[in-house]
């Protein structure tokens, strides 16, 4: 069993995402929700963060908080999942425990 | 009460995750009917306000975006969005809303008030500005 890590901040106001990115374990979910979705957008200068850990670490998107900002799911990075609340709430039930990276 | 200023709104945050954007557009429409010359500048993640196809239905919040597109009736003339901040999020002026705008009086009209400038020209635009609000 691992952890499900959460990030709901913007990776271009704020060092959560890296954070995490740099201080979870391989095997890690990562779930990026509210202002975190913008991590998941292709084609930004933090891309590379993502498409470099997406081979031992899971990475989802809450895809209402993507929708609501206006991205494309299209654009979403490759190897990076969207779920719903549901899915959200699977994610926090087959982990260990939930880390919030506020 | 006859002194009308520049009025700068500076927004560097991105809609839903905070309140300053909506609080920023509710400042404006209050700016702009207090007959002031009113601007938007869009800096770091407050590019984001501008993406178009923004759908809340999902979140339960009010999707704002649509009030950006009615600027333009409220007399703003100019909004602007910096370049680089556009580039590093991966977006391009296609990915932005349109608002038009158009003078009732003479007819002259502009089919979209938004416009992608380069860092100085942001800088220029803020000095020129006799009062810039933060959000």
């Amino acid at each position: 069993m691992s952890d499900l890590h959460t990030v709901n901040k913007s990776p271009f106001e704020k060092n959560s995402l890296e954070s995490c990115l740099r201080l979870s374990k391989a095997g890690s979910a990562i779930l990026l929700y509210e202002d975190g979705v913008y991590g998941a957008l292709k084609g930004t200068a933090v891309e590379n963060m993502i498409a470099s850990v997406v081979a031992d670490k899971k990475v989802y998107v809450l895809g209402p908080d993507y929708k609501a900002r206006g991205l494309d799911e299209s654009r979403i990075i490759d190897g990076v999942e969207v779920v719903d609340y549901a899915g959200f709430v699977d994610l926090v039930e087959a982990n260990d425990k939930v880390q919030a990276w506020v | 009460m006859s002194d009308t200023k520049n009025f700068m709104f500076l927004n560097r945050r991105a809609p839903y995750g905070t309140i300053y954007a909506w609080e920023s557009l509710e400042v404006v429409l209050i700016a702009a009917a207090f007959e002031q010359n009113v601007s938007l500048m869009f800096v770091d993640d407050g590019v984001y306000e501008l993406t178009k196809g923004q759908d809340t239905t999902g979140i339960g919040m009010k999707n704002f975006s649509p009030t950006y597109r009615t600027l333009g009736d409220y007399e703003v003339r100019h909004m602007y969005v910096d370049k680089a901040s556009l580039e590093a999020r991966g977006l391009t002026a296609d990915d932005l809303v349109q608002v038009e705008w158009e003078d009732w009086e003479t007819e002259e009209s502009v089919d979209n008030i938004v416009e992608v400038v380069d860092s100085d020209r942001v800088a220029e635009l803020l000095e020129e500005s006799d009062v810039v609000f933060s959000f």
